[in-house]
């Protein structure tokens, strides 16, 4: 799930305010479990613009708006209220927001909300990160918890030596994912896991934009 | 003679280290470094200590050279990346600069930059590796070196872990990964040294225990909240604190000089770690009978 979180008010405000007519678009997936861009969100912030005297062209909640193709059907089924606009407010993450704008030919377009992570959901409106992408993944060698998103410094080869009270050095609400890491594989039986140097990463794999291609059959 | 072979002989090895300062004026630092040049096998230079931003540790540690000193060039990973790390440890070797201590670093989150970007392209062990392949002749993507450098390099524990196994697992690398010798975190409880020691017996890396100055019984609470791995003890801190203004000098001065008479016997040499107290350390070299 990518989380996001909604940028305030004041700034959407402040992006609109050489534009009179929006067009709104949300997103049925993420931002919709993440309550920033689901209908109803969209819904609010129409009613917002409204009462600072913008014109609400049209709104739509895309499903979702990270593909192309949707995003593509999106700006056909509502051309006219697209083009009646001065630039569409995209309630997305920041892929989505670019798919968007591609979909609509290039239509300025402003973004709603800040793309935080990609996050796991817990219960409550919680959501925390686990998986920093990394396209590398060491989660066989760590019993499963990621040292690459948990570690603040991203260590491969066991704690850094700060932590207290089994607490990060760098946040004391979180536990040190290394200790946590040590006690699962000792549980498992498999502490040679750790015993073994790993060797340091390949960068090459990180470098943006990152592409991928579905190999032919 | 060099920190390297002081380590071979059977003598008790004494470190200490300085901490540059937040400008260019060394002045200071170089002679209050004076008043303990010949009684301590090497000093370390410690690099960004804290993550706050200060004069380099390698111009620290070649000031420190061409006057006469044994220094130990401290690098941590979390600033450069495997490119600049390599580059800095062949410019120590240009200086004479041989003795290397790897660190991870504590995270900028801590320190006077707190927006900073870290590094950590590398961790402490994967740099004790390349360290190992420099002094081979090579690069760490196997380009040869036209002149390969002969880094003696050391590297950090801390003894006060809990839990102590992973501690104990991550030394065992740093010795495989090539550190010949460890400098710990600092100790306050000479029983639990004592403890450790038992723990890695089978560790044949001469290991020198850390002793900090304690200034005051506030510091000792700072540390305590807020410098990594550091944990004083309620007794010291007590003792701290019924001492009043310039009796504070000779009370951290003794409680300094009984840890490291308790650890003599427990370990291959001591580490000083002064904080900005460098002028005290022939106080605390003379009440230990160092």
């Amino acid at each position: 799930m990518i989380i996001t979180k909604q940028k305030d008010k004041k700034t959407i405000l402040d992006y609109l305010k050489n534009d009179k007519n929006i067009f709104i678009t949300g997103c049925a997936q993420c931002a919709t479990v993440c309550k920033t861009g689901g209908a109803d969100q969209v819904e609010e912030i129409k009613t917002l613009l409204e009462k600072h005297g913008k014109v609400v062209t049209g709104t739509v909640v895309i499903d979702p708006p990270c593909h192309l193709v949707k995003s593509k059907k999106m700006y056909q089924q509502n051309k006219n209220e697209i083009q009646k606009s001065d630039a569409i407010l995209a309630l997305a993450c920041g892929d989505g927001i670019q798919s968007i704008m591609e979909g609509a030919k290039g239509k300025k377009i402003h973004p709603g909300l800040d793309t935080l992570f990609l996050g796991e959901v817990l219960s409550g409106g919680a959501f925390e990160q686990k998986c920093l992408l990394c396209a590398e993944c060491v989660l066989d060698e760590t019993g499963g918890f990621c040292p690459i998103t948990l570690c603040p410094k991203g260590l491969l080869n066991g704690p850094c030596g700060g932590a207290k009270n089994k607490k990060c050095e760098v946040d004391k609400t979180i536990d040190c994912v290394w200790i946590k890491i040590y006690e699962r594989l000792k549980d498992l039986g498999q502490l040679q896991e750790i015993k073994r140097i790993k060797p340091p990463r390949d960068n090459s794999k990180r470098i943006n934009p990152r592409k991928h291609t579905l190999e032919k059959k | 003679m060099t920190f390297k072979d002081a380590l071979k002989t059977k003598k008790f090895v004494v470190t200490c280290e300085i901490g540059p300062p937040k400008g260019i004026n060394v002045n200071k630092i170089l002679d209050e470094a004076e008043s303990f040049k010949g009684r301590v096998d090497a000093v370390n230079v410690t690099d960004l200590q804290s993550s706050v931003m200060r004069l380099g540790s390698l111009t620290m540690c070649h000031l420190l050279k061409i006057r006469g000193h044994e220094p130990i060039f401290q690098v941590t990973t979390r600033d450069r990346n495997r490119l600049a790390l390599q580059s800095d440890i062949l410019s120590a070797a240009a200086l004479g600069i041989e003795n290397v201590l790897v660190l991870t670093g504590d995270h900028p989150v801590r320190g006077d930059h707190p927006q900073a970007k870290p590094v950590y392209d590398l961790d402490s062990i994967q740099l004790l590796e390349v360290i190992k392949l420099l002094n081979s002749g090579f690069d760490m993507t196997g380009n040869a070196l036209d002149g390969k450098p002969d880094i003696f390099a050391g590297a950090v524990v801390n003894p006060g872990a809990d839990p102590i196994e992973p501690e104990i697992i991550k030394m065992e690398k740093k010795v495989k990964a090539g550190a010949k010798f460890f400098q710990t975190q600092a100790v306050f409880d000479t029983d639990k040294f004592a403890d450790f020691t038992k723990r890695i017996k089978h560790i044949e890396a001469p290991v020198l225990a850390s002793v900090i100055l304690l200034k005051s019984a506030s510091m000792a609470r700072y540390m305590n909240d807020n410098v990594a791995g550091i944990s004083v003890p309620g007794h010291l801190i007590k003792e701290m604190e019924s001492t009043e203004g310039k009796d504070r000098v000779n009370k951290s001065v003794e409680i300094a000089a009984k840890l490291i008479k308790g650890l003599k016997g427990l370990c291959r040499g001591i580490h000083i770690m002064p904080i900005g107290w460098e002028s005290k350390i022939e106080l605390v070299l003379d009440a230990a009978e160092l």
